[in-house]
């Protein structure tokens, strides 16, 4: 094969990757925004925590892993699920507290789970993510398997003991963990600065020699590279790592919270600068005619680069996919609301489910 | 074969013969390792097993248990060793919001084979921080499997079964019972991890009790029948769930119920039997239900105090009788 032929391939790859996190991207911003509508007509009750503004670290995080790792999540998962392969429906299903749902509805919102994709669960109870993962990677390492355990967590996560007590085993043990903090700069209304000594979360983990860093949560292709990285060292057996992803949700805490303690400043310049949906856009659509005239031709040498990774898609593909992602979510819609509720009997099988024909008394 | 053994002992050869068949069983716990269990109870397991089966944790109880939630979610059966009882306090997240749910949660996808031993109780002198039973704090729990085994035997058998069941079990020992004696035959059947055992015949009444509270009624039934009351004692042996039918059976030969705990006695498990034989038995009982509780008091240093916080052998004999007077 010759080099231009293997640089060919390698940048197919490469750009056939960008498209489907894009996808992602907007399958993510599209369902959640269909959620709350849900939400607001009834469909959809109790806690709910949507996405919009974070998609970028689930979806540059997840697309570097393998189909063998795990992944741990909070109850802000329901992109985190997506993009791991559960399927659209059965999420949905789950928020409708149906029977078809990937936890037969016994879980909703919070408790998103699916074995076969190894999905293994969102937790609602801060801080319950690190001792979860760290027992998986417990079971990694003493099988000494190539997997890798995912583990999410917020900024107001890490004043947890939990924190402090797994990451301490996790990296005393070398296990198999990868640490990712979704630092949305805030702790439902407490604002990071007024909930933590060290504002720099991944400096904490430095306490346990963790390999740690920072990275821009808004930016797909930052996160997908780092965790790359960090998951390359992990498989060698060099033990966990931390990557610190700085992000912004464009919407409150949950649905019951208006979000109003922020600066209207604040949310405005995230939403206008640094969407990661459209920093994702800009970067894989092919620089239009116009655009590469403004830019003049002295100057498209220049783009090179940018083009190589930026890719070759044109602008109106983004609308072929925004249409495609749509559908998908009107499909799981329509699936959920036309699924069965669990019963009671539902309900105690799930309970009962490793009882496997014991005796008790 | 029909060995008298210590009580850590019946627990160490259950957890040496089931770890021997097989491999995804760990333990974890502080000390349980090199050291050998605070309570012997891991004693000689590590040299034969290793570090990666035996694993000495750090002081995290919160963390360690649930890194066995997460182990079991994926295939290992861990038996997570807390202390005692009074650091579970610093586990029950684990223990309640994790293992007791993630099985139900999830519509029934994961296996939940963990077991968590503790011992509790009150010992000798350990103060109102290390004297605390808190049993009732799990029952309210739909999910979680309590035993409260109270011979070796019992202890060989429940941790076993324990072991194999892919259900989440906490095993509540007693930490006077570690140095006690008893008869082990591990070639015998075992009986249903939760079904109580009749340890003595009577027919003017019944006291159902468990645990460590086991020895002292039957103490205390020896002294009744020099009075001519003829108590049948009943072992629980569980928790949760409770054997109903075999305290039935006994109530509708004896019509008359005590309960005996070394917990205190409010909203414990003894209201509960109280309650839930009430509900069955109502209409054949000669006498309203009697409880013989710890006092509702944190245990104190003082020994005297101490011994007065607990159920004694004279107060069971003295709430029989008064129970049985015509
Ligand atoms: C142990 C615990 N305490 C409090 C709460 C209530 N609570 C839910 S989410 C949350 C804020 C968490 O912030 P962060 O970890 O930054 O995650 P984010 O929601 O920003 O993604 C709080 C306090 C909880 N669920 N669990
Ligand atoms: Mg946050």
């Amino acid at each position: 094969m010759s080099f231009v032929q293997a640089d060919r391939e390698e940048l197919a790859m490469e750009l056939d990757l960008q498209r489907k996190m894009l996808r992602d991207m907007l399958l993510a911003r599209a369902f959640e925004e269909r959620v709350a509508q849900e939400y607001a007509q009834g469909n959809i009750a109790g806690f709910l925590h949507l996405y919009p503004g974070e998609e970028a670290v689930g979806v540059g995080v997840l697309h570097a892993a393998e189909p063998a790792d795990y992944v741990v999540s909070t109850y802000r998962e329901h992109v985190h699920a997506l993009v791991r392969g559960v399927p659209a429906n059965n999420v949905m299903a789950e928020l409708f507290g149906r029977k078809t749902g990937c936890s037969g509805g016994m879980g909703g919102s919070m408790h998103l789970f699916n074995r076969e994709r190894r999905f293994m669960g969102g937790y609602a109870i801060v801080g319950e993510t690190f001792p979860i993962a760290t027992g998986i990677g417990y079971a990694i390492a003493m099988r000494e398997l190539p997997e890798v355990v995912i583990c999410f967590f917020g900024d107001g996560a890490v004043n947890q003991g939990a924190f402090h007590e797994s990451l301490n085993m996790a990296a005393l043990w070398k296990l198999p963990v990868l640490f990712v903090c979704e630092n949305n700069h805030y702790q439902i209304g407490t604002e990071i600065h007024r909930h933590s000594a060290v504002a720099e979360v991944y400096k904490r983990a430095c306490s346990y020699r963790i390999p740690a860093r920072r990275v821009n949560g808004m930016d797909v292709l930052a996160v997908h590279q780092a965790t790359e990285e960090a998951l390359a060292q992990i498989r060698v057996g060099n033990g966990p790592q931390f990557i610190e992803c700085e992000t912004y949700r464009f919407r409150g805490h949950s649905m019951a919270d208006p979000g109003s303690y922020r600066p209207k400043v604040e949310l405005q310049a995230f939403e206008k600068n640094e969407d990661p949906v459209k920093i994702a856009i800009a970067e894989v659509v092919y620089p239009s005619a116009e655009q590469i005239t403004a830019v003049g031709r002295d100057n498209i040498a220049n783009l090179t680069e940018s083009l190589r990774s930026g890719g070759h898609f044109p602008a109106e593909h983004v609308d072929v996919m925004q249409a495609d992602v749509a559908a998908e979510v009107e499909e799981a819609v329509r699936f959920a609301s036309e699924s069965p509720e669990p019963t009671l009997d539902d309900a105690r099988a799930a309970l009962d489910c490793n009882r496997q024909g014991e005796v008790l008394v | 074969m029909n060995d008298k053994v210590y009580y850590w002992q019946a627990l160490n050869r259950s957890l040496d013969v089931e770890m021997a068949a097989d491999e995804s069983i760990i333990v974890l716990g502080e000390d349980v390792g090199l050291y050998g269990g605070s309570y012997r109870v891991t004693e000689g397991l590590y040299a034969k097993y290793g570090e990666w089966r035996l694993r000495d944790t750090p002081i995290s109880e919160g963390s360690f248990t649930g890194l066995g939630v997460g182990a079991a979610m994926v295939g290992l059966r861990p038996v997570v060793e807390i202390m005692t009882i009074n650091f579970a306090l610093l586990a029950l997240d684990a223990i309640i919001n994790m293992a007791a749910k993630i099985p139900f949660m999830s519509g029934g996808q994961f296996p939940m084979p963990l077991v968590v031993r503790m011992p509790g109780g009150v010992a000798k002198q350990l103060a109102a921080q290390h004297s605390q039973r808190l049993e009732q704090t799990l029952m309210n729990v739909p999910g979680l499997r309590i035993a409260v085994p109270a011979t070796p035997q019992d202890a060989y058998w429940q941790l076993c079964q324990a072991i194999n069941s892919n259900e989440p079990v906490v095993l509540l020992e007693h930490e006077l019972l570690y140095f006690s004696k008893g008869e082990l035959d591990e070639s015998r059947q075992a009986p249903p991890m939760h079904r109580a055992r009749v340890c003595r015949q009577g027919s003017d009444l019944t006291i159902v009790t468990y645990s460590r509270m086991r020895d002292l009624a039957l103490q205390a039934a020896m002294q009744l029948a020099d009075t001519g009351i003829e108590a049948e004692v009943i072992d629980l042996r569980s928790l949760r769930p409770i054997d109903w039918d075999s305290c039935i059976a006994s109530l509708e030969k004896t019509h008359r119920l005590l309960i005996v705990e070394e917990d205190s006695g409010f909203a414990g498990a003894g209201a509960e039997i109280t309650a839930g034989l009430t509900e069955r038995c109502f209409l054949i009982m000669d006498a309203p239900p009697q409880r013989v509780a710890g006092k509702e008091l944190p245990i104190a240093y003082n020994a005297a105090l101490e011994a007065a916080s607990i159920p004694r052998v004279a107060d069971i004999v003295s709430a029989a009788q008064q129970l049985c007077r015509p």
